[in-house]
Formats: structure tokens, C-alpha cells, sequence
């Protein structure tokens, strides 16, 4: 090859306009995240700057926000705690126990709760759901009642934390189990014989090579209904039972906090000036939970990615 | 601990398509037998049904007898899961559980059989395993880093640990070294002079020279046409299948003047 240049390497045009158009997609997600960050700080300062006096509630900014974020927190964490472990026993059974056919036609219906308008769940959770935990939770008073989280007064409508958290479980029921689901049909073949091999059983051979290889995906679409439970509206609005500026883990009376959104949701029609600052607020707080989430699922899923079967 | 087994008048089934038809052998134990023949003749098939691993696919099924040292794997009582706890598998592909460390790889098979062990007992099982698959040099001070990180011969003699840790009376190697290159292949072919002293190993290969080089038995598999069931041709001494075989077919096919 003595005396032949290597030749300078040849853009495409093809070449050039993919990268083009995927950098500035990449771009358009920074610029439009960008901007909604901005809109909400902007958009707090008013209300942070504010007399505490003014502000609805009377106590400053901080006081408004805190009983709301800890309602979102609580909503989201029964959610994810009734909806996970749930989702991924789905999951498991449409990927390794249930016969193909039959799979076939359960994925589907599961598919079709994520299409489900979260108004219809609203609409469910209060009229047929709420009365029907009513008797659970006077039994739970009664029986449970020294668990701070049963300690009554038992609500007489069920329209309680412990409901609107089990509607939000069902809304985000399907992106759990749909994500899982993916994941476990993607683990190689070779992982489950080397499993069977060794002479585990079915359920052996799933906590050894299935659920592992999986984590990681399941983590993700756990933090996905994550999202959505902590920015639902709609259902929490029609479900739950509000006592502005409650704090309690009291899960079954008729005292509750209510959640960011849907406190916005249901003042946002009636404020002006310093409350809509407010709610501003409110919605900037919901945002920073929301990448406080993220950032540490991320670092869990990051924390054993050597191990995470993707290398 | 290395047991014989002795398969008499074996078909196996894909659903009603027969793969393999009428096999009988003995196999010897404390030595290698090589299967040989061309692809898609059904020796992997009837490899996998020695531990009932072609079970995994649904509508598997054999008919015939596989009996170890008067046991017969096929019984009705039989839980094909204490079958391959009794008889070890190796891949054609290295297979180590990527999610797992080297050492928790080692001992998946131990911790199966709920097998309640002192930790130090696991470690001196965890490191005569390695050490038998001559891994245990290369392995030793990065026990807890994960198996992905080793290299295909490695993952491959990781594999061979794994699976005779949990002392297996049998040892099933499918096509081991075929993914492998020309030095790890030797390392593997070596470890199985080794450890023939204490299983018994069936070995499926494609490679002449490697079952000339390690096995005491050959049988050669092969099936007459596309569609019809593989057979067992001819199984004999190695020696005798590779310098007089009684088969026309089986002179063809080691001489590779095949089809």
C-alpha cells in the first residue's frame, strides 16, 4: 500500500442527515425539559417570595406544598407496593406458566387497562371500589387498629388513602407487568437451561436466571407507574377525601392529604393571582420528586450493572 | 458417582415428527463416548434425552428405555429435575449466569440441592471445583467479580465447575469446545482426560480429530434422508471406527467423503 493516501472517510448525505435529525431530536428533549423547569421556577417565585400570610393556608408556601407532597408520596409508594410485586407475578405467569394461547389473550386484556381513561378508574374507585373496602377497613379498625397505619376513624364512604392507592395500583398495573413482561421473554435461552440443567424446577429456574436478568427492566418499569402515580389527576381527585393540610399515615379514615395534581386540578378553576403562584409551586415540587425518583432509580440499576447480564 | 447407562430400543419425539429411531447402547462408565455425525442427525437430540432436557420443548417425548445402574430415568415416578441433578449438562455456548459472581456461579448447583453447608465448607467445594476445571489459578483473587467477565474458554471451563460441583454421576457435554479457540479447546480436551477418573462423560462433537483424541467409544449417527428419523449407524471402540469401521456409511463420513 506504499504511496496510496488513505482517503479522507466519506460523509453521506444519509449518513449526515440521520445524525442530523437524532442529535436534534436529543436537543428538542433538553430544550423542552428546559423550558417547563423554567416556566415552574419562574413561576413559583411569587408565591415563594410571598408574606406567609397571604398564601392560601395562611402559613407561608412550605406549609401549603409539604401535606400535598407527602400525599403524593404516600398514594405513589401504595401504589408501587400493591402494583409491583403484582405486575411481576403477571408478568411471570404470562411468560412461563400460562399456556401460549391463553398468554396471548391475558397480555392483551392487560394491555388494554393502560387504554383505560384514568377518569373511568376515578369513576370506578368511587362507585363500585370505595364501598366495598368499606367493611375491610371497620374490620381493620377493629383488628389492626394498634398499626398507626389502621388507626381510624374507619371512613364510612372508603374514599381513603388506602383506595385512591389501590386505584392508582390499577392504573399503573399494566406498565409494570407490559415492561416485565418484555424482559422476561428476553431472557436467553441458554440462561434457563443452564437453570434446568443443574436440575432446578420451574420456580428455581426463575429466581435463578429469570428474575436477576430482569431486574434492571423491572426497576424501570416500576419507576414508569411510579410516574404516572405520582402525576395522576383525574382519579385521585373523584377518589379521595380531602382535609387540607392533614400530615398522617392514617391510611383508612375520611382525613386525608391530598396529592399535588390533583389539588391543582381541583383549584386550579376557582384561583387567581398569588394561588395560582402557589399551585405553581406545588407543581415545581412535584417536578424535583419526580428527578429525585429517577436519579435514584438510576443509581440502583447503575449500583450492579456489572452483573446486569447486559455485558 | 460415575454410573453406566444402558439404552435399549429409544425413539425420541418432537410431537409426531420421530427424530431419532431405535437406539440401543451401553455406555461404559469412567470414560469418554464421542457421538459424531453430520448436523441435524439427531445426536444433540439424543444427548439431551440421556438427562431428559429435551423435555424443556414442549410436545418432547421418547419411547424406550434409558436405565442407570438399574435406574430407570424414564420411570413413572421419576422427576426428570433429580434426573439432571444425577447427570451434569455443558453447552455447546458458554453459559455462566451473567447476573451471578464466579464464585455464586460455582455454587448454584450446591445451593439447589438445599444442601445447608457451612461457608467454609462451600469454599473449599467452590475452589476443588475450579480447580478440577483448571480454572482455579486464573480465577482465584476475583472470585466476586461477575462471570461475564471472563473469556469463552473461561466461561466454558466455568461451566464444567459448575456442573461438577455438585458431583454429577454423569457429565453431558454438548459440542463444548466448538465456540471455542484452538488453545481453550486443547484446556477443555485435557480437563476431559481428567475428569473421565471420576464420571462418566458423553461428548457430542463435530470435530474428528478431538473424538479420536478423548474418547475410549465412538458412535457415529447419522439419518438417510431429510425427514426421516437419525439413527444409531454403528458404535464401537474409537480405535475401531477411526482405522476399520464395520459401516460403509461411517467409513465415508470419517474420511469426509460424505454425501
Amino acid at each position: 500500500m506504499t504511496g496510496v493516501n488513505p482517503s479522507p472517510p466519506v460523509r453521506r448525505l444519509g449518513d449526515r442527515l440521520f445524525a442530523g435529525s437524532a442529535r436534534g431530536a436529543g436537543i428538542a428533549i433538553l430544550v423542552v425539559l428546559a423550558g417547563v423547569a423554567a416556566f415552574l421556577v419562574v413561576d413559583s417565585v411569587p408565591a415563594l417570595v410571598a408574606p406567609a400570610a397571604d398564601v392560601p393556608g395562611g402559613k407561608g408556601v412550605f406549609s401549603y406544598v409539604g401535606p400535598l407532597l407527602f400525599g403524593t408520596v404516600i398514594a405513589a409508594v401504595i401504589a408501587l407496593v400493591v402494583a409491583t410485586p403484582l405486575g411481576v407475578a403477571i408478568a411471570l405467569f404470562l411468560t412461563h406458566y400460562a399456556p401460549r394461547r391463553l398468554a396471548q389473550g391475558l397480555g392483551y386484556v392487560v394491555d388494554l387497562l393502560a387504554a383505560i381513561p384514568s377518569i373511568v378508574f376515578g369513576f370506578w374507585g368511587i362507585f363500585w371500589l370505595a364501598p366495598r373496602m368499606v367493611p375491610f377497613y371497620a374490620w381493620a379498625e377493629e383488628h389492626l387498629g394498634f398499626i398507626p397505619l389502621f388507626a381510624g376513624p374507619a371512613s364510612a364512604t372508603g374514599r381513603t388513602m388506602l383506595t385512591a392507592g389501590v386505584v392508582l395500583a390499577v392504573m399503573i398495573l399494566p406498565i409494570i407487568s407490559a415492561i416485565s413482561r418484555e424482559v422476561f421473554a428476553q431472557v436467553p435461552t441458554l440462561h434457563r437451561e443452564a437453570a434446568l440443567a443443574l436440575g432446578a424446577t420451574r420456580w428455581e429456574m426463575i429466581r435463578m436466571a429469570v428474575l436477576p436478568y430482569g431486574r434492571s427492566g423491572v426497576i424501570g418499569g416500576a419507576m414508569l407507574g411510579l410516574g404516572r402515580a405520582l402525576g395522576e389527576t383525574l382519579a385521585i381527585a373523584l377518589v379521595l377525601s380531602v382535609s387540607a393540610g392533614t400530615m398522617t399515615f392514617n391510611l383508612i379514615s375520611s382525613t386525608n392529604p391530598s396529592t399535588i395534581a390533583a389539588n391543582i386540578a381541583l383549584q386550579f378553576p376557582e384561583s387567581s393571582g398569588l394561588d395560582v403562584h402557589t399551585l405553581i409551586a406545588s407543581g415545581l415540587a412535584l417536578f424535583a420528586l419526580t428527578l429525585v425518583v429517577n436519579v435514584l432509580a438510576r443509581a440502583v440499576v447503575n449500583r450492579r450493572a456489572d452483573f446486569s447480564g447486559a455485558n | 458417582m460415575a454410573k453406566r447407562i444402558d439404552i435399549s430400543d429409544l425413539d425420541i419425539f418432537y410431537g409426531d415428527f420421530r427424530a431419532v429411531a431405535d437406539v440401543t447402547v451401553s455406555i461404559e462408565p469412567r470414560s469418554v463416548t464421542a457421538l459424531i455425525g453430520p448436523s441435524g442427525c439427531g445426536k444433540s437430540t439424543f444427548l439431551r434425552s440421556i438427562n431428559r432436557m429435551h423435555e424443556v420443548l414442549p410436545g418432547a417425548r421418547v419411547e424406550g428405555k434409558v436405565v442407570m445402574d438399574g435406574q430407570d430415568l424414564y420411570g413413572a415416578d421419576v422427576d426428570p429435575v433429580d434426573v439432571r441433578r444425577q447427570i451434569g449438562m455443558v453447552f455447546q455456548r458458554p453459559n455462566p449466569f451473567p447476573t451471578m459472581s464466579i464464585y455464586d456461579n460455582v455454587a448454584a448447583g450446591i445451593r439447589l440441592n438445599a444442601r445447608r453447608m457451612a461457608k467454609t465448607d462451600l469454599d473449599g467445594l467452590v475452589e476443588r471445583s475450579l480447580q478440577a476445571a483448571n480454572l482455579w489459578r486464573e480465577v482465584r483473587d476475583r472470585l466476586n467479580r461477575p462471570a461475564s467477565g471472563l473469556s469463552g474458554g473461561q466461561q466454558q471451563r466455568l461451566c464444567i465447575a459448575r456442573a461438577i460441583a455438585v458431583e454429577p454421576d454423569v457429565l453431558l457435554m454438548d459440542e463444548p469446545a466448538s465456540a471455542l479457540d484452538p488453545i481453550s479447546t486443547l484446556a477443555i480436551e485435557d480437563l476431559m482426560t481428567e475428569l473421565k477418573e471420576r464420571f462418566t462423560i458423553v461428548i457430542v462433537t463435530h470435530n474428528m480429530q478431538q473424538a479420536a483424541r478423548v474418547s475410549e467409544q465412538t458412535g457415529f449417527f447419522n439419518l438417510s434422508s431429510a425427514g426421516q428419523p437419525g439413527r444409531l449407524v454403528e458404535f464401537d471402540s474409537t480405535e475401531k471406527i477411526f482405522s476399520n469401521p464395520e459401516q460403509k456409511a461411517t467409513e465415508d463420513y470419517i474420511s469426509g467423503r460424505f454425501g
